[in-house]
């Protein structure tokens, strides 16, 4: 075996990275508007069993994505129904939706279990592709790792820079101060869980159709949903920072696999869970760093205090309530 | 939250629409599926047994889960509580084998399942109380963590002689297995402890002031705080005993049951209790009913994929669905009663 080079790792990097791109920054962008979805883990292999199917029977890769990103949708108005319009606990209707829809996946998916089916093909841009580095890194990909790569830049655009971007952190915030400037918080809050489950859906998508092609129980994408909620935490709620958190974890993914060979006694489960105390403690040290005394502590130590106010980021001052009255 | 009759039969319609609507996609007969279901978990004695075996664990978790909850606390670490305290039964009896009598042993070895699953829960406990870890992603980061930890002793220094296997441990000699009744497989002493805990949770939260104190921290931390009361001490003491009560489970997991350390030793009863205290509208009153209802789809969807070579997992489609409807039900009633007052 050739040894692979530091492009190529970096490129495997890129493309591992898109569906936890697509999936923290479409939570991203629901928890922005003060809603919750704590389903993602179940919608992904929802999402990822109805794309192989989709894809399997049709034949069409496309039809596989938007079934994927229309199970994540109403997976997602699930929870914004509940939440917003009923005012149920989200963390209920989420946690429940992720036991859920992780069985019913593995129930409706049981005979495309272990079957080849279709796959996104790679779509070189024209031109950059041929670039040297840059080309294999970012350039001979398949569209959905396009989509994850400008989807962070997209979103903070959104955000930071139009009336509805204003909108959906107005709300997030203070829905009944935004409901009184003439915003309709409720129509925010669907529309933002229902784009953002649509997101999460596409991820799940990207697991069966790309980077773990193929049905399973399981598939291989169990946890990742509960990683791209704490990497919303991480992110500090701001698309660009969850972005940077998401790469950060591909790339110790990525790294992880020669880890992995070096031990072959160790079975492979053992390392799929070395992410989760990496979890803990990241999430340890932004409780920690928010803490009076450890501010105080920084305060005269220039690089502490740039690493704390680096993650400081506060949550939605909403997140989780409903809107009241209205 | 008090889910009233007809928010359940309006639930109860949706998850029987919902499950055979799942069903007909998959081109299964709904009503072959149902009677199969009915007929695999309470179709004969022995059966029964084996319900019951599964009603234990859910009714421990599920009345710890009581505590938790009450003060407003969203223990997902519940599962791996199990797993630590599977992980404790089971090097309790590796270590006292033959040194000490089975009797003395196996009451040893339950008590550090407890030990170990209150101390699992205390750690999630500690990094929301010290750390600002939100207890969800605390707790279930450590459940993948237990997991790691259960596959590794079973593949490193609890292998088996020759070749390690996902089949897991060596088995204990029967000796050091709990007694089963004469006739089923099911251990009375299993049974009795689900039924203490039961008996337990209902005392200390009716009668003791732990119940009402737990209540006012949940509910205003800072009033109960100046009333003299530590909300710190209180969370801890939540997770403590639920930790305690799963770890308990994953004890008679490992002495009633498996006879053995295994890599889903925990068998999703965690999250299948959280199902069931949710589904109990977060009371202790109707957590028994509940968790025997969900043994029972349990148990009965055993037999689907050698019957109609179905997933398993339609229980816990059925069991998910449940828990949904009485939620959206329940929301839906709550907002019709508040838009007409």
């Amino acid at each position: 075996m050739t040894e692979p080079s530091p492009v190529l790792l970096a490129a495997n990097v890129v493309a591992t990275a898109a569906p936890i791109l697509l999936a923290s920054l479409g939570e991203t962008l629901t928890e922005r508007a003060g809603l919750i979805n704590l389903s993602l883990d179940g919608t992904i292999l929802l999402a990822a069993m109805a794309a192989f199917a989709v894809a399997h029977d049709t034949g069409s890769v496309a039809l596989g994505f938007a079934a994927a990103s229309a199970v994540g949708g109403a997976v997602a108005a699930v929870v914004g129904f509940a939440g917003v319009i009923l005012g149920v606990s989200q963390v209920a209707v989420g946690f429940v939706l992720t036991l859920m829809c992780r069985d019913l996946a593995y129930f409706l998916g049981n005979p495309y279990s272990r079957i080849q089916g279709p796959q996104v093909p790679p779509l070189p841009v024209p031109g950059l592709a041929d670039l040297p580095v840059l080309g294999p890194l970012l350039f001979r990909h398949n569209a959905v790792v396009y989509l994850s790569l400008v989807l962070a830049p997209a979103l903070w655009w959104v955000l930071y820079r139009t009336k509805w971007g204003l909108e959906v952190r107005a709300v997030g915030e203070h829905p009944e101060a935004a409901y009184a400037r003439g915003i309709a918080p409720r129509r925010v809050q669907m529309v933002c869980a229902v784009v953002g489950g649509a997101l999460v859906g596409l991820a799940g998508a990207a697991y069966s159709l790309a980077l773990k092609p193929g049905w399973g129980r399981p598939q291989g994408a169990e946890g990742i949903g509960w990683i791209a909620l704490a990497l919303v935490i991480f992110g500090g709620w701001h698309p660009v920072k969850v972005a940077l958190g998401a790469v950060l974890f591909a790339l110790l993914q990525v790294a992880g696999i020669p880890l992995q060979e070096a031990f072959p006694s160790v079975p492979a489960q053992v390392f799929q869970v070395a992410p989760f105390p990496l979890m803990i403690f990241t999430l340890l040290f932004m409780g920690l760093s928010q803490r009076e005394s450890v501010e105080r502590w920084a305060a005269d130590r220039t690089w502490a205090r740039r690493l704390v106010r680096a993650f400081r980021g506060a949550a939605p001052r909403a997140l989780g309530r409903p809107m009241e009255g209205g | 939250m008090r889910i009233r009759a007809f928010e359940i039969l309006v639930a109860a319609g949706l998850v029987l629409l919902f499950t055979t609507a799942v069903l007909l996609l998959t081109g299964a007969p709904p009503l072959e599926a149902f009677a199969l279901l009915v007929r695999g978990s309470f179709g004969s004695v022995s059966k029964l047994a084996r319900v019951l075996t599964v009603w234990v664990p859910l009714t421990l978790c599920a009345c710890g889960l009581i505590y938790t909850f009450r003060i407003g606390l969203w223990n997902i670490g519940v599962e791996g509580q199990v797993i630590l305290g599977a992980v404790g039964a089971t090097w309790a009896l590796r270590a006292g084998a033959g040194h000490l009598p089975p009797g003395v042993l196996l009451a040893l070895a339950m008590a550090a399942g407890v030990l170990l699953g209150a101390g699992w829960s205390l750690a999630a406990g500690v990094l929301r109380t010290r750390g600002g870890v939100n207890e969800i992603f605390a707790g279930l980061g450590l459940n993948f963590v237990a997991q790691g930890i259960v596959l590794w002793l079973i593949f490193g220094p609890w292998k088996r002689p020759g070749v390690a296997s996902m089949s897991g441990t060596v088995p204990f000699p029967p000796g050091l297995w709990l007694p089963n009744f004469s006739w089923g497989r099911l251990s009375p002493v299993a049974l009795g402890c689900a039924v203490a805990a039961l008996a337990l949770t209902a005392w200390l939260l009716g009668r003791t002031r732990v119940g009402l104190f737990l209540r006012a921290v949940g509910g205003n931390p800072r009033a109960a705080h100046l009333l003299g009361l530590p909300p710190e001490r209180y969370l801890l003491l939540a997770m403590a005993l639920a930790g305690g009560m799963a770890g308990l489970a994953g004890g008679i997991q490992v002495t009633a049951v498996y006879h053995r350390l295994i890599p889903a030793i925990s068998s999703n009863y965690g999250y299948l209790a959280l199902l069931v205290t949710m589904l109990a509208g977060f009371r202790l009153g109707p957590v028994a009913p509940i968790a025997l209802f969900f043994a029972g789809l349990n148990v009965g969807s055993v037999q689907l994929p050698m019957a109609l070579q179905l997933d398993s997992s339609l229980s816990g489609v059925i069991q998910g669905a449940s828990v949904l409807a009485v939620l959206l039900a329940h929301g839906w009633d709550v907002r019709r009663a508040r838009r007409q007052a």
